[in-house]
């Protein structure tokens, strides 16, 4: 048992059926439940551990939520803040999935465009949609550049 | 099906096919009739008098026929229908649609409605292909397009017209001089882009500094509202104005764009020097235009 299951084992006890997002960079915990749409008037079950001891990281967040698997798009805002975190999908205590979070070359939907003018923040049918170059984020529509702040663009 | 929406999306090739497909149409005029019996949808939700008159003089000049959408407020925009519905609608009237929209990416969006190819004549403050291939072609009438050295003058932070030109230029490895007062420059974003592109920015905030080394100088506007005050509005577009003398001393086959309309900018006794080029950038837009309605309807 290395010192990183020990320490949570400690803080936050396995579950059951769920998801846990592990490897959170130390203090953005909450940021990712921000972006799940979790908060106190949500119903999950959901156990945080922040600035837990981790070898890789030096602090991690953890974070578990019950009977709920992540969707892909949660995952790709997910992957957005948090690029380090790796997604453990539980089904009766098992780990039946384990999902990385690459950020995809495409978002849809995960991000409001920054420019008022954008097509994509009128009443138009469609979604946003971004390029991700590197660590440039540019709206496919109108151009415009998130570069900065991405967690505060997220849908 | 072929649609232009951003110059962004035309590599060299293309866009060097554009310019000689226009130059032919420009001195042999185009085949008879070759778009008789198609249709062009004019989709002007701003209005753009030259835009509009130059495409319909293009496809009237290939034997087609157009359409305008009517004012906007008769329409059924109006009456808050998207753009994305008007588009599928019209798509089963025309060949070909033509857009101008306020919004930025408004184009990209028609084209993703569409059954029918797309020309963006302008969305908001973002795209305007057609203008950028005119500015090419006007250049390349000129001179040979690959390494010239090209100044940017006037309100380089929102104007549309020389981003887009900037751009396509990175596919002829110009040296672009970005000539504007404090705070009106090139944005970040697109410096990086024109680096990346293998591009030399350089910037300037006055004129003279820089004028002697040209081969272009593609002149706008300011916009009255950018500034805090009337007087340092008027101040600043002095300071920037083309006159005869500040010609003085220039490369022999300097050109002088500018894409119309024109307030103060360019003294009106600049226009009788050979360096003037501006009306017959004006006028290339019929051909060029020609150009493009060929390829997506042909
Ligand atoms: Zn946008």
């Amino acid at each position: 048992m290395n010192s990183d299951k020990y320490q949570e084992g400690l803080l936050i006890s396995a579950i059951q059926n769920g998801t846990v997002i592990d490897h959170i960079t130390g203090g953005e915990a909450l940021i990712v439940l921000r972006i799940l749409g979790i908060t106190g008037s949500t119903n999950e079950c959901v156990s945080v551990a922040t600035n837990v001891v981790s070898s890789a990281l030096g602090r991690k967040d953890v974070v578990k939520i019950e009977n709920r698997e992540l969707k892909d798009e949660e995952v790709d805002r997910i992957a957005l803040i948090a690029p380090k975190a790796t997604i453990n999908i539980i089904r009766e205590r098992r780990v039946v999935e384990k999902k990385g979070v690459d950020i995809p070359d495409t978002l849809i939907g995960v991000l409001r465009c920054p420019n008022p003018c954008c097509i994509t923040n009128t009443n138009e049918p469609v979604s946003s949609r971004f390029s991700v170059q590197g660590k440039r984020l540019i709206c496919d529509y109108c151009d415009t550049v998130i570069g900065s702040d991405i967690s505060s663009h997220i849908i | 099906m072929r649609h232009y929406i951003s110059i962004r999306d035309l590599d060299r090739n293309q866009i060097d096919h554009l310019i000689d497909r226009a130059a032919r149409i420009a001195v042999y005029g185009a085949d008879a009739q070759p778009l008789k019996r198609k249709i062009l949808g004019l989709l002007f939700f701003e209005p753009s008098t030259r835009t509009r008159m130059s495409f319909e003089s293009a496809m009237l000049r290939l034997g087609g026929s157009c359409m305008n959408l009517g004012g906007v407020e008769v329409s059924s925009m109006a009456k808050g229908e998207t753009l994305a519905d008007t588009i599928r609608v019209v798509s089963g009237y025309a060949d070909t649609i033509v857009l101008r929209h306020p919004k930025v990416g408004a184009a990209r969006l028609a084209s993703e409605f569409a059954d029918v190819p797309v020309i963006n004549g302008g969305d908001g403050a973002g795209q305007h292909p057609s203008q950028t291939l005119i500015d090419l072609y006007t250049i390349h009438q000129s001179m040979p397009l690959d390494r010239i050295k090209i100044g940017l003058v006037g309100d380089l932070m929102y104007g549309r017209t020389t981003h887009s030109l900037a751009y396509a230029l990175t596919r002829y490895n110009a040296e672009i001089h970005a000539i504007s007062p404090k705070g009106l420059g090139l944005p970040e974003s697109l410096k990086h882009d024109l680096r990346e592109a293998g591009c030399e920015v350089i910037e300037h905030d006055s004129i003279e500094e820089i004028i002697r080394d040209l081969d272009v100088l593609y002149v706008t506007r300011f916009q009255r509202e950018r500034f805090p005050d009337p007087a340092s509005f008027f101040d600043v577009a002095a300071s920037y104005r083309i006159t005869p003398s500040l010609l003085q001393g220039v490369k022999d086959n300097l050109i002088l764009l500018h894409p119309l309309p024109r307030v103060d900018e360019i003294d009106p006794a600049v226009d009788s020097l050979p360096y003037a080029r501006y009306f017959q950038q004006a006028r290339n837009g019929v051909p060029v235009r020609m150009a493009m309605l060929l390829e997506v309807m042909q």
